[in-house]
């Protein structure tokens, strides 16, 4: 081969694996990122039946509920408008608390109930996941005055 | 009065950095060789003024002066004096201040290491620096002052964010800085190389001591901070794909890629125009990973500081410094050609695969981490990229990587023939397949293909790795220092791929509800729950619960997870227990009291993990090693004097 053809051979082999890896990244993004959906979206029949997305709120105040010594907790979910029922079976993370922001990780069960397999809580007092916040400004906004408590 | 001080000195800095980066770069250009003095003066001087605002914000926060605005938020009157001092990178204000005085320590290192280079060389790299010194001042001084004051002063501190309240995290931002400022060298020896319009292989063998010591400094930083979040934020594992790690991640990857190629711009003096835009893209996914951190721009846990307005300071100065280097790269580069050829089965075609496989992986973990800021851009539906995409995509060009490195280890420069070492490498091969299957299903009675693949890879790179100095300590050769650490950080790389083939094929996890005297089986130990006290610490208060290990009924010690709910913010914190056991690591959460007297206990048990971190650490020591090698020293040296020579030849001849 001459210089001048190695060169481009390997250019256009450059090319080729560039473009079968940005491909395959693309389909891979497609097939796992999850989305983000809140109750109202949820309820309103949104969120994709059966798959995985990430469900954000406000843990409301008085639903967290266990059944003495199991693992298995239960709590709901709301942005001020929809609720939504949500069960896990874990450790709950360090900064899980009623009335404030969380993220879970799961599907909606056949009974509307939201089986979570992960549970995120927001890390200090100063941050909260952008999504939640933004939902919950935006449902603030939207309903007015109905907001209370906090 | 200190605090004033200490902004003053800022500012002295700041002029300063300008004068070193105008006569650095303006001097060299328009050949007033009288400006160039100026020079290394400002540099000191720029030394001398940040060390001193350092030293006064250090001192704020040692005397507990809560009229500093920036120590009442981040320090407590309890908290201790080791963090009260760590404090001071506790936040977004003083990490700038962190990062500004490190580059301030690495010019200062450059201007004495550069002294027998040629002096307007010396002086363009030392003037790159004082730009990028000169933005991240301005920055700071402009938007995140830390030497603003409280008017009337805080009554107490609001605390140092408490899971930041650990040895290991208090040290992992000085040393991941470290790498990342050491970066900004690599990219200024580009920059001058650009400016001066030549680059040989004499400026390759400058470069490649200053890059491998930043890239040692990134290996272990991003270490620290694995192993911070697996025994403190107890998320269970090394990696989470958190979009701070990725920030950390993309510019460790990319310069790896620079490592190689300078090593093929070093030998051979090709790979020029790459190496320089290498260069620049580890600096600029350096600067990046900062702002992205500190700026709170990515949906992370880390993104304590979140202050939007900055934003716009932030987006122009990478667009200035970025931009600014691609345009010279645009200018410049096409002037540096590389004339020699080389074989397809060459070194040189190994280290570039390695090189575009590394920058693939780069792209794949720079396209997850940004596509959610993307997607939010567009106004498309909010998403997030996790484990799930990372995982396999991240294997794609990674995979390839390794399975080459064993071979192209042993390929010679210019030709495509490996040295008689056919025989062994694919000996090593041999070795490494029995060894895989020996340890899956000898070890661990199961293994899936990609585990196989793991266990085969590993051996094999670190076999291959040592044919070289078993060769040459038989034929009786020195080992060179440079190519000492490269196969240690080899063997570390061979390390760490067993390492992380073992946890992620062998790891068991189980979240359970235990009682006192109740015992739950996991990963072939026994665990037995004893309940629970409550203790005060110096500025917390913790529940600490007992469990007792066994393995097959023989006792192997008490195990004891807190969970510390600090006095000043309230936060809660879970302080796992964590015990060694043959190599294996058990980890213990102490979860909530679930009522009826049973806890939530998560148990971990991951064999190998501390591999992990061992074999990154080695691959450090390893680039330590190899940028010590006095080769290059003495190279600069030669090289300075024969430039020298030839320089007073031209000046005799015209």
């Amino acid at each position: 081969m001459t210089p001048r053809r190695r060169r481009l051979s390997l250019v256009l082999g450059i090319i080729a694996g560039v473009a079968i890896a940005g491909g395959l990244t693309l389909r891979a993004l497609r097939a796992n990122v999850m989305f983000f959906f809140d109750p109202s979206q949820v309820v309103a029949g949104q969120a994709p039946q059966g798959e995985r997305f990430r469900l954000g709120g406000m843990v409301e105040k008085g639903s967290v509920h266990r059944a003495p010594g199991s693992l298995e907790v239960n709590f709901v979910v709301t942005d001020f408008r929809h609720e939504l029922p949500v069960r896990y079976t874990g450790v709950l993370p360090d900064l899980f608390r009623e009335g404030q922001g969380v993220v879970a990780h799961g599907r909606v069960g056949a009974n509307g109930v939201f089986v979570a397999d992960e549970v995120l809580a927001k890390h200090d007092e100063k941050y909260m996941p952008p999504e939640v916040a933004r939902a919950l400004k935006k449902e603030a906004a939207t309903a007015g005055g109905a907001r209370t408590g906090s | 009065m200190l605090p004033e001080l200490g902004h003053f000195a800022l500012i002295l800095a700041l002029l300063l950095a300008g004068v070193q980066a105008f006569f650095g770069i303006a001097g060299p250009h328009l050949q007033r060789d009288r400006w160039l003095a100026a020079v290394v003066p400002a540099v000191a001087g720029q030394f001398v003024m940040v060390a001193t605002a350092v030293a006064c914000l250090v001192s704020a926060f040692v005397t507990y002066d809560f009229s500093v605005r920036y120590v009442a938020e981040n320090s407590n009157s309890a908290l201790p004096l080791f963090y009260r001092v760590t404090a001071l990178w506790g936040a977004h204000e003083g990490s700038l201040l962190l990062w500004i005085f490190l580059l301030a320590c690495w010019t200062l290192a450059v201007a004495v290491g550069t002294a027998r280079l040629p002096a307007r060389f010396g002086a363009r790299v030392l003037g790159v620096l004082g730009v990028v010194s000169f933005g991240f001042l301005l920055f700071t001084l402009a938007t995140s002052n830390p030497f603003l004051r409280l008017n009337p002063a805080a009554p107490d501190g609001q605390d140092l964010n408490p899971i930041l309240q650990d040895p290991a995290l208090a040290i992992h931002p000085p040393i991941l800085y470290t790498g990342y400022v050491g970066f900004a060298v690599a990219f200024a020896f580009a920059c001058a190389a650009m400016l001066e319009g030549r680059l040989d292989q004499a400026w390759a063998r400058w470069t490649r001591p200053w890059t491998t010591s930043a890239w040692a400094f990134l290996t272990v930083g991003i270490a620290l901070g694995s192993w911070w979040a697996y025994y403190e934020l107890g998320w269970g594992g090394f990696w989470f794909w958190d979009p701070v790690e990725n920030a950390s991640f993309m510019p460790w990857l990319v310069g790896t890629a620079l490592v190689h190629s300078l090593a093929v711009t070093d030998k051979r003096g090709l790979f020029k125009s790459w190496t320089l835009l290498l260069a620049i893209l580890a600096f600029s996914l350096s600067l990046l990973g900062t702002f992205l951190v500190r700026s709170g721009v990515l949906v992370s846990v880390h993104s304590f500081a979140a202050d939007p307005t900055r934003g716009i300071f932030i987006l122009v100065f990478l667009i200035v410094m970025i931009g600014g280097s691609l345009a010279l790269y645009a200018w410049r580069a096409p002037l540096l050609r590389s004339s020699a050829g080389f074989e397809l089965g060459a070194r040189e075609s190994f280290l570039l695969f390695n090189n575009i496989l590394l920058v693939i992986a780069a792209a794949i973990v720079f396209g997850g981490t940004l596509a959610p800021l993307i997607a939010d851009a567009l106004g498309l539906p909010t998403l997030s990229v996790g484990t799930p995409y990372f995982n396999p995509t991240f294997l794609m060009p990674v995979l390839p990587l390794l399975a080459l490195l064993p071979v192209g280890l042993h390929a010679q420069w210019k030709k495509g023939r490996l040295r008689q070492s056919q025989r062994a490498i694919l000996a090593a091969l041999a070795v490494a397949l029995l060894l895989a299957f020996a340890v899956a299903f000898g070890i661990f009675a199961q293994g899936g293909v990609l585990t196989l693949v793991g266990l085969t890879l590993g051996p094999w790179i670190i076999l291959s790795s040592l044919l070289d100095p078993i060769d040459r300590w038989r034929r009786g050769l020195s080992l060179p220092r440079a190519i000492l650490g490269m196969t240690i950080a080899h063997i570390g790389v061979g390390l760490f791929v067993i390492g992380i083939t073992v946890v992620q094929s062998f790891t068991q996890e189980h979240d359970v509800a235990l009682a006192r005297g109740e015992t739950a089986a996991v990963g072939g130990y026994e665990f037995r729950f004893e309940g629970v006290r409550t203790l005060e610490g110096a500025n917390y208060d913790a529940v600490r619960g007992s469990v007792v290990m066994t393995r097959h009924g023989a006792p192997l010690g008490t195990l004891y997870p807190e969970k510390r709910r600090y006095w000043v913010k309230g936060t809660v914190t879970t302080e796992a227990a964590i015990q060694m056991n043959r190599g294996t690591n058990v980890l213990l959460a102490l979860g909530d009291d679930l009522g009826a007297g049973r806890w939530s206990v998560r148990i971990q048990v991951r064999p190998l993990i501390s591999l992990v971190w061992l074999a990154a650490l080695i691959m450090a020591i390893g680039g330590a090693v190899a940028g010590s090698d006095p080769r290059y020293r003495l190279a600069a040296r030669a090289s300075a004097a024969s430039l020298a020579a030839a320089g007073a030849a031209k000046g005799a001849a015209g």
